[in-house]
C-alpha cells in the first residue's frame, strides 16, 4: 500500500507523462504530412511542372504551368479587393470602434471568418455565376477576397489598438487632419505589422479549393480571359487525387509540396516580422 | 472628438474619411444577411416541394429527384463527434503542456508547429487521408477495434479505410489547433495568484493545474470545442475526400457516409436539373444557419469567461 504522498506524486509523474505524449501525439499527423509530401512529392517537381500543361488521359509527362499562373492570377486579383478592404474595416474598428454599430461590425467580422468557406463558394455561386451564365476567374476571385477580409481586419485592428496613443495626440497636435494621423503616422508606423496579417490572409486563401469548386471550376489549357474558367494548384491537387492515374497522383503530391512549402515560408515570414509596438504597450 | 473645433476644411476631409470607412464596415453585415438572402432565395424550389420534410427525409436519390437531407445531417454531426471526442483531450493536453509546463521558448517554437497544423490546406489533408491515413485504417486501425470492441454496433461491419471514421480523425487533426491556441489563451488570462495559492498549499504541479486552472476555465474549454465544432461541421475538400461519399445512414462508424460540406463538393458538377442544384443549395443553407448558431454560442461562451477574468485582474 502506497501512502498518500507517494500516491499524489506519481499521479503528477503519470499525468504529465500524458500531456507531452498527447502533444507528441498531436505533432505526428504533422511530421507525417510533412514526410509525404517531400519524399511523393519532391520527384514531381521539374521544369516541365511548372512550364507545361497537364498532360492528357494515360499519358505521362506534362505539368500544372496552367494552373500555378491561375493561383497567381486568383489571389491577385482577390488581394487587390480583400486587402484594401480587410485594412479599411480594421482601421475603422480600432479608431472608430466604439458604440453599438461598431459592435455589429465587429461580430460580422468574426461570423465572417467562421462561415465555411463552401458556403462562400455558393453564395458567389448564385451571385455571380449563374446571373453571367459561367464560372470565371472573376467570380473564384471575389470568393476568396472575401475569405481574406477577416484575417486582415482582425490583425489590423489589434495592431493599430498597440499603438500608444501619444502617436495619434502629437500628430494632431501639429494640425493634421485625422485621417492624415491615421494613414500618415499609424498605418505606416505599423506597415511591417499589418504586412504579416496579409501575409497569413495570403497563406489562409493559396490553398483553398472549396470555394473554388463552383466559382473558378477549372481549365485544361492556359486562360485567355478573366472570364472563362481558370485551374488553380489546389482543385488540381483534388481532382488528380481522386482520378484513378499513377502519373496523376504524382503531379497532386508535386502540387501539395509547393503549397505546403509556400505556406510554411509565409508562416515562418509572419514569425520573423517584429511587431515594432509590441514591447512597449504592454 | 476634441472640444475644439478644427478649421472647416480639415473637418470635412475628416468627415469623408470617416464616412468611407463607416460605409466599408458597414458592408460586412451585409454581406452576411445577403449570403443567407441568396441562399433562402435560390432555395425556393426545394423549400416549396418538401417543407421541412427536407431535413427529416432520410433517402438522397437525385435520380428520382428524392431529396431529404437526413443522411448527410447525419454523417456531420457523427463525424464532427468522432472528432471532438478525439479532439479535446489532446486539445486541451497541448495548451496545458504548452501554457503550465514547458516555459519560453520551447512553447513558443512548439506552438508554432502546432499552429502549422491549421496552415496546411484542407486539400493537402485530404490527399494525405487518401492515401496514408485511409489504408492505415484499414489494416490496422479498424480490425484493432472490430477484435476489441466488435460486439458494439458501431465498430461492426466491413473496413472500407475510407469512411464516418477516417474522417473524423482527419477532422480530429484539424481541430486541435483551434481549440488548443483559445485554450491556451484562456489558461493565460487565470490570475497567477490562483497557481501559486495551490501550489503553497502543497500541491503537486498536476493538483495546481487541476484545482486552479482546469476549474476556473470550464467554460471557457466548452467555447472553445464548440468553436472546433463549428470548423469541423463545415469543413469540405478533407472530409470529401476520406468520406467514401455515400449518403446513408449506417450503424458503423467504418461505413462510407457524407456530410453536408461534402455532398455540395461532390455532386454540384453534376446537379443538371433546377431541383438538384436547389436542394444542394438549400444544404448549403441549413449548413450555414447551423455554423451560424454554434459559432454564436461558443463566442458568447469565450467572451463570458475572458471577461470575468478582466474584471477580477
Amino acid at each position: 500500500m502506497l501512502g498518500v504522498f507517494q500516491r499524489r506524486k506519481i499521479l503528477n509523474v503519470l499525468v504529465m507523462g500524458i500531456l507531452y505524449g498527447a502533444t507528441l501525439l498531436a505533432l505526428v499527423p504533422l511530421f507525417s504530412v510533412f514526410y509525404c509530401v517531400v519524399s511523393r512529392g519532391w520527384p514531381a517537381i521539374t521544369l516541365d511542372f511548372f512550364t507545361k500543361l497537364p498532360s492528357p488521359v494515360g499519358e505521362v509527362g506534362g505539368g500544372i504551368g496552367n494552373a500555378i499562373l491561375g493561383t497567381a492570377t486568383l489571389v491577385g486579383m482577390a488581394s487587390l479587393v480583400g486587402i484594401p478592404w480587410g485594412i479599411i474595416i480594421g482601421i475603422y474598428l480600432s479608431e472608430y470602434g466604439r458604440g453599438r454599430r461598431a459592435t455589429t461590425v465587429r461580430l460580422a467580422v468574426d461570423i465572417l471568418g467562421s462561415v465555411p468557406s463552401i458556403i462562400i463558394g455558393l453564395f458567389v455561386y448564385t451571385i455571380m455565376v449563374i446571373p453571367m451564365r459561367g464560372f470565371s476567374a472573376y467570380a473564384g476571385a471575389t470568393a476568396l477576397a472575401i475569405l481574406m477580409v477577416p484575417t486582415i481586419a482582425r490583425v489590423t485592428e489589434e495592431i493599430f489598438k498597440l499603438v500608444p496613443n501619444t502617436v495619434r495626440e502629437s500628430g494632431l497636435a501639429l494640425g493634421l487632419s485625422r485621417w492624415k494621423v491615421i494613414l500618415f503616422l499609424v498605418l505606416r508606423g505599423t506597415f511591417s505589422s499589418i504586412l504579416t496579417g496579409v501575409m497569413l490572409s495570403v497563406a489562409r486563401i493559396i490553398g483553398e479549393t472549396a470555394p473554388l469548386l463552383f466559382t473558378a471550376l477549372s481549365n485544361s489549357y492556359w486562360q485567355r480571359s478573366l472570364s472563362q474558367p481558370v485551374a488553380s494548384v489546389p482543385v488540381q491537387i483534388y481532382n488528380y487525387a481522386i482520378s484513378p492515374f499513377d502519373d496523376w497522383h504524382q503531379k497532386a503530391w508535386g502540387g501539395a509540396f509547393l503549397l505546403t512549402v509556400l505556406i510554411f515560408i509565409l508562416n515562418l515570414g509572419t514569425r520573423m516580422v517584429s511587431h515594432p509596438f509590441s514591447g512597449r504597450a504592454s | 472628438m476634441g472640444s475644439l473645433k478644427p478649421p472647416n476644411d480639415i473637418r470635412r476631409s475628416d468627415i469623408i474619411f470617416s464616412r468611407i470607412l463607416k460605409i466599408s464596415g458597414w458592408l460586412l453585415p451585409l454581406l452576411i444577411l445577403s449570403i443567407g438572402l441568396f441562399l433562402f432565395e435560390n432555395a425556393q424550389p426545394t423549400i416549396k416541394k418538401f417543407g421541412f420534410v427536407f431535413i427529416l427525409g432520410t433517402v438522397w436519390d437525385p435520380i428520382h429527384d428524392i431529396f431529404g437531407a437526413g443522411p448527410v445531417i447525419y454523417g456531420t454531426l457523427a463525424s464532427s463527434l468522432i472528432a471532438i471526442i478525439i479532439g479535446t483531450p489532446i486539445s486541451v493536453a497541448v495548451a496545458l503542456l504548452l501554457s503550465e509546463i514547458i516555459p519560453g521558448r520551447l512553447s513558443r517554437s512548439l506552438s508554432f508547429l502546432v499552429e502549422m497544423l491549421a496552415a496546411i490546406p484542407s486539400v493537402v489533408y485530404g490527399l494525405w487521408g487518401i492515401f496514408v491515413l485511409a489504408p492505415w485504417m484499414r489494416s490496422t486501425i479498424e480490425p484493432f477495434l472490430a477484435e476489441r470492441f466488435g460486439a458494439i454496433p458501431i465498430f461492426s461491419g466491413p473496413f472500407y479505410g475510407v469512411g464516418l471514421l477516417s474522417a473524423g480523425v482527419i477532422l480530429a487533426i484539424m481541430i486541435v489547433p483551434t481549440i488548443s491556441s483559445i485554450c491556451r489563451e484562456i489558461f493565460r488570462n487565470i490570475p497567477n495568484q490562483q497557481r501559486e495559492a495551490a501550489l503553497a498549499l502543497g500541491a503537486t504541479k498536476w493538483e495546481a493545474i487541476r484545482l486552479a486552472v482546469l476549474k476556473n476555465s470550464k467554460a471557457g474549454i466548452f467555447g472553445s470545442v464548440t468553436l472546433g465544432l463549428g470548423r469541423a461541421l463545415g469543413e469540405t475538400l478533407a472530409v470529401t475526400m476520406v468520406i467514401g461519399n455515400r449518403a446513408e445512414i449506417s450503424k458503423s462508424i467504418f461505413a462510407p457516409s457524407q456530410t453536408m460540406a461534402s455532398l455540395i463538393a461532390n455532386e454540384y458538377a453534376e446537379a443538371t436539373s433546377q431541383l438538384h442544384l436547389s436542394a444542394l443549395i438549400q444544404v448549403g443553407l441549413t449548413l450555414f444557419l447551423v455554423t451560424f448558431v454554434v459559432n454564436g454560442l461558443a463566442r458568447v461562451m469565450v467572451w463570458q469567461t475572458t471577461l470575468r477574468k478582466d474584471a477580477q485582474c
